[in-house]
């Protein structure tokens, strides 16, 4: 028997799991994370995996990792280091030490640490401590690969089999360490391998006996218990991660539309899981067409508009670019459609599996012509619902295409979601033109939002030609008259301005008036959110201003900045939407803080970042 | 017959003046189209409200102002995708696609073998004049090697495509080629391209008057045509010649013209048109028939059935939602793992 460990109660840890990008990190750190929140604690997920699907084996390259952060009070990031560093392999630990807070635990899989994995890992001497300077760090070096096989050699499994499942063994221990009950994790086993019950009764022993290691061990000191969260709003919670919630919420907006939702596109990190949730939907009777290359995406998609369908395409960055001229069709013709841009790291081909917000000024402006659009920022995972809701919406009552941008940090990463009800949720009315309208005018607008009207191929009666080439302001008919152009390109114009009256004005976190006002948008959300907290906190004078609505912006902003004696505005970009708000509030002064590094901002730089500003550094 | 049709001519023209240059092979189809869709209504009891014309970019793509129907004019080559999407959102509509070489074969061409290989249900009509028109003369990928053209002053260097070859190439199920001027077989062959389900591609050789005037000079020119083009016809002898006596046969592994009635050939020797033949072996040949070795085939090459993919789109949304479990967005947002707080 052990004797009793020391329990230590925190309110918040950051655990991350690393391992060759083979090694099942992802689904280990998922799991933990759906225990945690089964459990009661808010959480939030970050993969961060490399674009290779198997780079070489034991190198940094390869290394695929996944962060969590649980927490007994509501938690809005994954957390800058992890108090606790799961390392399958040497690799994985070069790659990640430097996440793990001081002093923190570090828990290595002990036989993969020999000569051929330290050489692949780039280590030059046998001693990976020394060498990553871990002397201070509580190091465990288990022997991981060899217990698993220890545990399952009785169950007739083959040797590859079992050698997979050391990721469960891996959890079975962090388990232990965080006091986590194992019956949510049995529970998932059972689920997924309902027909296989040797796999299951594997899987369960194996995670069993990682726990009872750790337990007996003396290496680990003491254990932790993180509290259900109690502040929590009470209901039904699942976890939900970006992309999924965007797919959902152009369902939703499809079933509130009554209209069949159309989905053209064409795969590429890291947006593909948007295609890859609506082609499961066709039991809602979703259509998604996977075609020949992005072009073909946005043009089915805006045929299917013109056939009388609620069509979206999704994309992330060079497939905007590659979209580009068929948005200015979009435009052009008036019609409803959403293009979803899941940002990564650019420019060309960039990181495709990393954040950045570097496409603002190509949603904005990436286009030939004078070519305004609605854009829409998403700013969590779960939020990522609302705004594929709200931008639907838009672009079917507006009559104009929507870009709705996230980001390949909320578009992967997970949190709880208090699920809703879609009885709360507004009714869309697009302009529909009924069948027997005399003397149809496929250009006539309504005076309040000066939508066009939207009539079907199929209706008798209301046969129109639409297209590329500007059509005269009355009949919508081919016009290349100079005066009628000059309106046109007005009325586009005034088209998208007229959604400010439909948008709700832009709220602040924090005081009404102060020494600091930090601006944001879209996806950093919940770091900018974390850090004023902090700063608040400890009695700075410091309040968030963060966009979700970028063209138009809300009525107020305006109003706002002129109460603030500083301005920074944070982003992971040069400074794109410092410059858009330079452009449309000259008065201002604008300070900046950006990084471009495929990476999330962190709390601890963004609160040193705060304290400069105030300082006046 | 006619006067038993719901539609005339007229009810398809809208009151668009056609602005092509005066000679241009264009009118010529506008024509054969206009008449064509009478007879396509009447055969397949469409109302006019069901058809929908769309275009790329370039000057037959101007089309679609010209038709009093449903009528969408795009962006260059994506046509193809913009009509696959018209088609899968509502499959009732009757769909055609008008483009030029250039619009098809170039900037398109992706789009163009993608829309074969799948079957979608559409028509597409490939205005093959070998030049770019709307550009003012620049060499396309159907001009002729060696084509002087003002992109080309030394002659092009590069080999063109054949679009039946192509077609074939990509599965394509319907073929058939026509001439600009033959304003009766064109629109003998619009009515067997839209009651064929599939992708039907129309090849129509067409005379640009400005830039490349007479290209298929010696395919219209009245006094030899009948030499040297050969109209064929499913279940027909493949017979052509002033005096239909000139015919095909298979001979090894190629094509051969004979005169019927010397060297030992007679009528019964010469090939019948099956354009049913799901080998697209002798229509691949028939295809790519050149003057002068070959008269040019004209009319329906092939004509094969098979699924199609708005069909199948639709069917399989249809079939999941029979045994779904998932009936509502609530019900999508409550399945698999949740908790209550």
């Amino acid at each position: 028997m052990s004797e009793q460990k020391l329990v230590l109660e925190i309110g918040e840890v950051v655990v991350r799991f690393s391992g060759d990008s083979g090694d099942g990190m992802q689904l280990t750190g998922t799991l933990f994370s759906e225990a945690s929140a089964l459990y009661g604690n808010s959480v939030s997920t970050f993969p961060d995996y490399p674009s290779e699907i198997r780079a070489p084996q034991g190198t940094i390259g390869g290394v695929s990792g996944f962060q969590v952060n649980i927490g007994s009070t509501k938690v809005n990031t994954p957390g800058d280091y992890c108090d606790v560093l799961v390392a399958m392999n040497p690799a994985a630990l070069r790659a990640n030490a430097k996440w793990v807070k001081p002093g923190g635990m570090i828990i290595v899989d002990n036989d993969t640490v020999n000569e051929k994995g330290l050489q692949r890992a780039g280590f030059k001497t046998d001693n990976p401590v020394e060498e990553l300077k871990l002397q201070d760090f509580k190091v465990i070096f288990a022997n991981i690969s060899n217990l698993t096989k220890e545990s399952l050699k009785d169950t007739g499994l083959d040797n590859k089999s079992i050698i997979r499942s050391k990721n469960m063994f891996a959890l079975g221990m962090v388990y232990y360490i965080f006091s986590r009950p194992l019956h949510f994790t049995e529970k998932y086993f059972e689920t997924k391998f309902k027909k296989k019950p040797e796999i299951v009764e594997a899987n369960k022993k194996v995670l069993r006996d990682g726990f009872n290691y750790a337990a007996n061990i003396q290496a680990i000191p003491n254990t932790y218990h993180i509290p259900a969260a109690t502040s929590i709003p009470k209901g039904k919670y699942r976890n939900i991660n970006g992309n999924t919630a965007v797919a959902w919420g152009f369902i939703a907006a499809s079933e509130k539309a009554k209209l069949p939702l159309f989905c053209g596109s064409y795969p590429i990190t890291p947006a593909t899981e948007i295609l890859i949730e609506l082609s499961k939907r066709k039991d809602l009777g979703v259509k998604t067409l996977q075609v020949e290359d992005e072009i073909a995406g946005i043009c089915t998609a805006i045929g299917a508009s013109f056939a009388g369908n609620f069509a979206v395409t999704t994309t992330s960055g060079p497939g905007l670019s590659l979209k580009s001229e068929a948005m200015g069709l979009a435009v052009m013709t008036e019609l409803p459609l959403v293009i979803v841009n899941v940002q990564r790291g650019g420019p060309s081909t960039g990181l495709p599996t990393k954040t950045e917000q570097s496409d603002l000024f190509q949603a904005l402006y990436g286009r030939n012509g004078e070519c305004p659009m609605i854009v829409i920022a998403a700013s969590t995972p779960s939020n990522c619902f609302d705004y594929a809701f709200i931008s639907s919406k838009l672009t079917l009552e507006h009559m104009t295409p929507v870009v709705l941008l996230t980001d390949g940090y909320i578009a992967n990463g997970t949190e709880p979601w208090l699920i809703p009800s879609m009885k709360d949720y507004p009714e869309i009315k697009a302009p529909i033109v009924p069948e027997g309208t005399q003397n149809y005018q496929p250009y006539a607008r309504d005076e309040k939002r000066l939508a066009r009207t939207w009539a079907f191929p199929g209706t008798k009666g209301l046969e129109h030609r639409l297209g590329g080439l500007e059509k005269d302001f009355t009949k919508g008919t081919v016009s290349h008259d100079p005066m009628n152009h000059q309106r046109m390109t007005d009325i586009r114009e005034e088209k998208v301005k007229r959604v400010q009256e439909f948008i709700p004005q832009q709220e602040v976190f924090g005081d009404k008036e102060g020494d600091l006002l930090v601006v944001g948008w879209g996806g950093t959300y919940g770091h900018l959110l974390t850090s004023v907290q902090k700063m608040r906190e400890n009695g700075k004078s410091v309040s968030l201003c963060h966009f979700n609505y970028i063209n138009p912006l809300p009525k107020n902003v305006k109003e706002i900045f002129g109460r603030y004696k500083k301005i920074l505005v944070c982003e992971l970009n040069m400074g794109q939407f410092a410059n858009y708000l330079r452009m449309n509030f000259q008065e201002f002064n604008y300070m900046q803080f950006n990084k471009v590094q495929g990476l999330p901002f962190t709390v601890i730089e963004l609160v040193d970042k705060f304290n400069k500003v105030l300082e006046g550094k | 017959m006619a006067e038993n049709f719901k539609y005339a001519p007229q009810d398809f023209k809208s009151d668009q003046e056609v602005r092509w240059c005066p000679g241009c092979g264009d009118h010529f189809v506008l024509n054969a189209v206009q008449k064509a869709l009478p007879e396509v209504s009447h055969i397949l009891n469409y109302d006019i409200e069901r058809y929908v014309f769309v275009s790329g970019i370039g000057c037959s793509s101007r089309f679609p102002y010209y038709m009093k129907t449903y009528g969408f004019h795009g962006i260059h080559g994506r046509a193809p995708a913009i009509a696959t999407g018209i088609k899968c959102a509502n499959p009732t509509l009757s769909v055609w696609q008008i483009t030029g070489d250039g619009d098809a074969l170039a900037i398109g061409g992706n789009h163009f073998i993608h829309a074969v290989r799948r079957n979608i249900d559409i028509n597409i009509l490939l205005f093959n004049n070998e030049i770019y028109g709307l550009t003012k003369g620049q060499y396309s990928p159907t001009s002729k090697l060696g084509s002087v053209t003002k992109t080309s002053p030394f002659g092009t260097v590069e080999h063109p495509f054949r679009p039946g070859e192509l077609v074939i190439g990509a599965q394509g199920k319907f073929f058939a080629r026509s001439l600009d001027i033959d304003v009766k077989l064109t629109s003998e062959i619009m009515v067997e391209a839209a009651k064929h389900d599939g992708t039907s591609v129309v090849e129509i050789l067409q005379n640009c008057v400005i830039y490349n005037d007479r290209t298929h000079g010696v395919l219209s020119d009245k006094e030899n045509r009948e030499d040297r083009v050969i109209t064929i016809r499913h279940g027909e002898k493949m017979v052509f010649g002033k005096n239909r006596d000139k015919g095909l046969i298979l001979s090894g592994l190629s094509l051969k013209v004979v005169n019927i009635g010397q060297g030992g050939f007679s009528i019964d020797d010469i090939l019948t048109h099956d354009a049913f033949e799901a080998n697209p072996g002798v229509h691949m040949m028939l295809a790519n028939m050149t003057y002068p070795e070959y008269p040019v085939a004209l009319g329906v090459i092939r004509n094969v059935t098979e699924t199609t993919y708005d069909d199948n789109v639709r069917d399989q949304v249809l079939e999941v939602m029979k045994t779904a479990k998932i009936k509502n967005v609530d019900d999508l947002l409550n399945y698999g793992d949740t908790w209550d707080v």
